[in-house]
C-alpha cells in the first residue's frame, strides 16, 4: 500500500474503524444470530410430541346421557352426549345471568348439539371435575362437580356456582363424520 | 533424582515390554473364514450421488417406496423396523390419509381398559410401525434360536452398510467344497462367519410386483429396500446435507473476511512501521 | 506477570466507572484478553490452539446441555432416547452431530496443543504450574469423554465400559473392592449409567474451572513464543487485542470450517459402526475398541502380554499405560536445558519428531485388533515411548550443545523478514537492546 501507516491512525492512535472489519463483524453476527436459532427451536415441542397434538375420537359408542374421558395432550377431554331434557335445562338458562356468558350453542356444533366435548380441567386450580363417569357427582347443575373448592358446572359445562371463573374450555375439533371427531 | 528415578521405571518398562516382545507366539493359525469372506460389493445409490460426491444428491423417492413394498412383503415378517413411525412414511411420499390406512391395518398391543388383559388396537400414524415378534425370546423361539435383526438401523451398524446389506442379500451361492455349512445355516460369503441363519429372503425374480410397474429381480429388490433401509437408518440426511451445504458455505466467506481483517489488523508489522525502531 | 509498557484500562463513562469501582470484569478482561496483554508478536499459527481448545469446550458444553434436556439416562430407554433426538427432537440430529464430533475436534487441537508445548518448552520455569494444570485438564477431558461415550448404551459404550473398568480390579488387594464401588455393581448397569451421566455432565464445568486457572498461570510469565527466549522491551510484543483477536478469529473460522464439513458430510466417519447396535450384555462385539483420541494409551495396555517379575500382565499394562500419561506432570524436572525451544536445539528436535512418529505408531496399533504383526510393534513403539521420556530426553538435556540463541524476539523477527526478502528496514539501534545482557535463560 502506498500510504503511510500513520495515515491509519487517528490522533489517539487508534486505528480507523475499516470497511473490511464491519462487514466480518456483520458477518459474524448473523451467523450466530442464525446459529441461535436452532438452539432455541430444540425446545418446541419435537416431532412425536407433535403427532399426538391431535386425536380423533369415535363417539358411536356413548349413549344419550353418558360421556367418556379421553386424554388429549396430557390433559382429560370430557366427550358427553346430551339427553334433549339436558339440552332443554341448557338452554332455558337466562345466558345475562351467567358468570361466563354462553349459550350451549356457542358451545357446540352446528346440527350436533348433543354432543359437548370439553376439557375436563377445572377452570379454577386445575382438578379434574366429577360427573363424567357412571355414577359420579354430577353437581347441583347436573353437569359436573369439582371436589376441590366446590365449583358447580351445568348441563353446558358452564360454571354456576364456586371458585371457577369460566366455563370448561371447549377444545379446536371437528367433526369428520357423524360419529368421528378429531381434537386439536 | 527425579531423573534417576524416571530413568529406572523406563528401564523397568521397556524390560517388560521386550521381554514381551521377544518371547515367541504362537503361530498364527490361518483363519478359515478370511479364506472365503468377501468384501462388500461396489454398489452406488442415488443418494450418494451414484458414487460421486455426496453433497446435493437425494433419496430417490419411488426406490424409497418399492422398498418399503419389499420390506412389507418380504422382511416384515422376521424383522422390525419399529424406529420408524408411520407418519415418518410421508417422507417418502405417501399422503397423510395413505399413511393413515397404513397405520389402522397395524395391529399395536395395548391393554383392555375394562379387563386390565393386553389386547391389541389399530394403529394410528403416531405408533411406531410394529415388529412381527413381542419380544427376543419370542423372535428366537420362531427362528431356531437366531435373533433377526432390527433393520431400522442397520446401515449404519455394519461397516459399508449399505453396499453390506446389497451384498448379504445378493451373495448367497453354493459353499466351497472344502467349506461346511451346518444344518439350518446358509452359506454366504459376505456375513462374517459366513454361515447365515437367514434363508435367501429374495429368491426369485418376479418375487414382489411392484405397484409402479418397475421390473422386479433379485439385484432390483435387494437395491430397493437397502436404500429404504439407508432411509430407515437416517431420515434427516437430505436435512443435513442441504444445511451443510449453507453453513459451510458461509463459514468459507466469513473465514475469508477473517483472513483480510487479520492481514489488515497486522499489515503495519508486516511491513515493519518505522514507529517500530527506536529513534535513530 | 506486569510488563511496564502494558496499556491500562480506563474505563469510559459514567457507568463503566461504577462497574470498574464494583467488581472490575472489564478491566480484568481488558488486561488478560484486550489491549492491555503484551504478547510477542512472532507466534506463530500452533499458538491458536489453546484458544480453539476453549472454544471446543464451550461447544461442547451448549451441545451437552441441551442433548441433556432430551437424553435419558436408563438402560432401557437411553439408546431409544438418542434416537429420539435424532429423529424426533428439532435440530436434533445436528445437536447429537455436534457433540460427538465436536469431542473429536477438542482432541485434536488439544493434542496440537500440548506438542506445541513439547516443542517450544512451553512447560519449562517459569511456566511448570501451568503445564501441571493443562495436564490436569487433559486427564478431566479424557474421563469426561469416555463416560459420555457410555451414555450412549449402545455395543461400544457398553463393552468399552466393562474393558475399563475391569483395570481397576487388576489393582492388588483393592481393586475388586474399587471396580465394584465404581460401578456400583458387578457389570456396567444402570448404577453405573447414572452416575456416569451426573459426572460427564459435572466435569466439563470443573474443565471450565481449571481452565481458568490455566490462563491466569499463563498471564504470570505471559506467553512463551517460538524462539524461546523472554520478552525484553515493547518492540517484543503486540497488544492481545486486536492482533491475537484478529487472528483467533481468522483460525477459529478455519476450524469451525472443517467442523462443519465434517457434522454435516461425515458425521459417522470418526465413530464405530458397532454403537448403532444396542447394548447387549451377552454378546462382545468381534473387536472392542475405544474411540480414537484413546488409541495411543490403549496400545500401551494392550503391549504387555506376559507376566514379568512377578507382576500379571493385566497391571502392568494398567501401570504402563496411567504411567504414560503420569510422566508428563515431571517432564519440567526431567527436560533441565536451559534453552526452551527445539529450533534451537538440534538434537532435540530429532528425538521430537521421532517421539510424533511413535504416538502416531501407537494410535494406528490402537485401533487394530489384538493380534501380530500389531501387538509386536505396539510393544516396540510402547518401549519407545518411555526410552523417549524417561531416558533420551533426561540424557540429551544435559549433553547436547545448543544453538545460539538470537539477543531479542524482534531481532529474531527482523532476521527473519530480512532473509525473506521483504524490505529491509532501519536495523535496531543499539537502545534498550544491547545493554541488556545477551540472551540466554535465567540460571536454574
Amino acid at each position: 500500500m502506498a500510504t503511510l501507516p500513520s495515515d491509519d491512525l487517528t490522533p489517539t492512535g487508534e486505528k480507523r474503524r475499516d470497511f473490511i472489519y464491519i462487514a466480518t463483524g456483520a458477518f459474524a453476527a448473523a451467523g450466530a444470530a442464525a446459529v441461535a436459532w436452532p438452539l432455541v427451536n430444540q425446545m418446541n415441542p419435537s416431532a412425536d410430541v407433535l403427532a399426538l397434538a391431535q386425536i380423533d375420537l369415535d363417539l358411536a359408542a356413548i349413549q344419550p346421557g353418558q360421556a367418556i374421558k379421553v386424554s388429549w395432550r396430557g390433559k382429560p377431554v370430557f366427550a358427553r352426549n346430551l339427553t334433549p331434557k339436558e339440552i332443554a335445562e341448557a338452554n332455558a338458562v337466562q345466558v345475562g345471568t351467567l358468570r361466563d356468558p354462553q349459550t350451549l350453542a356457542q358451545r357446540t356444533k352446528a346440527g350436533k348439539e348433543n354432543w359437548l366435548i370439553t376439557l375436563g380441567v377445572c377452570t379454577h386450580l386445575g382438578c379434574v371435575p366429577l360427573g363424567a363417569g357412571e355414577g359420579e357427582n354430577k353437581g347441583a347443575f347436573g353437569g359436573y362437580f369439582c371436589p376441590c373448592h366446590g365449583s358447580q358446572y351445568d348441563t353446558a359445562a358452564r360454571v354456576r356456582a364456586g371458585p371457577a371463573p369460566k366455563n370448561l374450555e371447549v377444545p379446536e375439533y371437528a367433526f369428520k363424520s357423524p360419529t368421528q371427531v378429531t381434537i386439536g | 533424582m527425579v531423573k534417576l528415578i524416571a530413568g529406572l521405571l523406563g528401564g523397568v518398562f521397556c524390560a517388560a515390554l521386550l521381554y514381551g516382545a521377544v518371547v515367541p507366539r504362537d503361530a498364527v493359525q490361518p483363519d478359515p473364514v478370511a479364506k472365503y469372506h468377501l468384501a462388500p460389493k461396489e454398489v452406488s445409490w442415488a443418494n450418494d450421488n451414484n458414487g460421486g460426491l455426496a453433497i446435493f444428491s437425494t433419496f430417490d423417492r419411488g426406490q424409497l417406496q418399492r422398498g418399503y413394498q419389499v420390506y412389507k412383503e418380504v422382511c416384515s415378517g422376521c424383522h422390525s423396523i419399529n424406529r420408524v413411525a408411520f407418519r415418518n412414511l410421508v417422507d417418502i411420499g405417501f399422503t397423510p390419509a395413505q399413511v393413515k390406512a397404513l397405520a389402522k391395518e397395524a395391529d399395536i398391543a395395548s391393554i383392555d381398559d375394562k379387563t386390565g388383559e393386553p389386547n391389541t388396537r389399530k394403529g394410528i400414524p403416531a405408533d411406531k410401525i410394529p415388529g412381527p415378534y413381542a419380544n427376543e425370546a419370542a423372535a428366537r423361539a420362531a427362528n431356531n434360536n437366531a435373533l433377526p435383526p432390527n433393520l431400522a438401523l442397520i446401515t449404519k451398524a455394519r461397516e459399508e452398510g449399505p453396499a453390506y446389506v446389497y451384498s448379504l442379500l445378493t451373495g448367497y451361492r453354493p459353499a466351497p467344497a472344502d467349506w461346511k455349512t451346518p444344518d439350518g445355516l446358509y452359506y454366504n460369503p459376505y456375513f462374517r462367519s459366513l454361515n447365515v441363519a437367514m434363508p435367501p429372503p429374495l429368491s426369485a425374480d418376479g418375487q414382489i410386483t411392484y405397484t409402479d410397474g418397475t421390473k422386479s429381480t433379485v439385484q432390483q429388490n435387494a437395491k430397493d429396500v437397502t436404500a429404504f433401509l439407508t432411509w430407515t437408518a437416517e431420515p434427516t440426511l437430505e436435512a443435513r446435507r442441504r444445511t451443510g451445504v449453507g453453513v459451510v458455505g458461509f463459514l468459507i466467506i466469513l473465514t475469508i473476511l477473517g483472513y483480510l481483517s487479520y492481514q489488515r489488523v497486522w499489515a503495519d508489522l508486516k511491513r515493519k512501521k518505522p514507529e517500530m525502531m527506536p529513534a535513530e | 506477570m506486569s510488563f511496564p509498557w502494558a496499556k491500562h484500562y480506563e474505563p469510559q463513562g459514567a457507568f463503566m466507572k461504577y462497574v470498574d469501582s464494583r467488581l472490575p470484569i472489564p478491566r480484568l478482561v481488558y488486561d488478560s484478553l484486550g489491549a492491555g496483554y503484551p504478547v510477542p508478536k512472532n507466534l506463530n499459527y500452533f499458538y491458536n490452539f489453546g484458544v480453539l481448545a476453549g472454544f471446543a469446550l464451550i461447544v461442547q458444553i451448549l451441545s451437552g446441555v441441551i442433548l441433556g434436556m432430551h437424553y435419558a439416562a436408563n438402560t432401557t430407554i437411553a439408546f431409544d432416547s438418542v434416537e429420539h433426538i435424532m429423529r424426533d427432537v428439532n435440530g436434533g440430529w445436528m445437536l447429537r452431530y455436534m457433540h460427538a464430533t465436536g469431542a473429536s475436534f477438542f482432541f485434536v487441537v488439544t493434542y496440537i496443543h500440548i506438542f506445541r508445548g513439547l516443542f517450544y518448552g512451553s512447560y519449562k520455569p517459569p511456566r511448570e504450574v501451568l503445564w501441571l494444570l493443562g495436564l490436569v485438564i487433559f486427564l478431566l477431558m479424557m474421563a469426561t469423554a469416555f463416560m459420555g461415550y457410555v451414555l450412549v448404551w449402545a455395543q461400544m459404550s457398553f463393552w468399552g465400559a466393562t474393558v475399563i473398568t475391569n483395570l481397576f480390579s487388576a489393582i492388588p488387594l483393592v481393586g475388586e473392592t474399587i471396580h465394584t464401588w465404581l460401578l456400583g455393581g458387578f457389570s456396567p448397569d444402570n448404577a453405573t449409567l447414572n452416575r456416569f451421566f451426573s459426572l460427564h455432565y459435572l466435569l466439563p464445568f470443573i474443565i471450565l474451572g481449571v481452565i481458568i486457572l490455566h490462563v491466569w498461570a499463563l498471564h504470570i510469565p505471559g506467553s512463551n513464543n517460538p524462539t524461546g527466549i523472554d520478552v525484553k522491551s515493547e518492540a517484543d510484543t503486540v497488544p492481545f487485542h486486536p492482533y491475537y483477536t484478529a487472528k483467533d478469529f481468522f483460525g477459529l473460522g478455519v476450524y469451525l470450517t472443517l467442523f462443519a464439513v465434517v457434522v454435516f458430510f461425515l458425521p459417522n466417519a470418526l465413530g464405530e459402526v458397532d454403537n448403532y447396535i444396542p447394548a447387549n450384555p451377552l454378546s462382545t462385539p468381534a473387536h472392542i475398541v475405544p474411540e480414537w483420541y484413546f488409541w495411543p494409551f490403549y496400545a500401551i495396555l494392550r503391549a504387555f502380554t506376559q507376566d514379568f517379575l512377578f507382576v500379571p500382565a493385566k497391571l502392568w499394562g494398567v501401570l504402563a499405560m496411567f504411567s504414560a500419561i503420569l510422566l508428563l506432570f515431571f517432564l519440567p524436572w526431567l527436560d533441565t536445558s536451559p534453552v526452551r525451544s527445539n529450533n534451537y536445539r538440534p538434537l532435540m528436535k530429532q528425538l521430537f519428531w521421532l517421539f510424533v512418529i511413535d504416538v502416531l505408531i501407537l494410535g494406528v496399533c490402537g485401533g487394530k485388533p489384538a493380534g501380530e504383526p500389531w501387538l509386536r510393534i505396539s510393544q516396540l513403539a510402547s518401549a519407545y515411548y518411555f526410552v523417549h521420556f524417561l531416558i533420551l530426553v533426561p540424557l540429551v538435556s544435559r549433553i547436547e550443545k545448543p544453538l545460539p540463541l538470537p539477543n531479542s524476539i524482534s531481532e529474531a523477527v527482523l532476521k527473519k523478514q530480512t532473509n525473506t526478502g521483504a524490505p529491509v528496514a532501519l536495523q535496531p539501534k543499539g537502545a534498550g537492546l544491547a545493554e541488556l545482557p545477551v540472551s540466554g535463560q535465567p540460571a536454574e
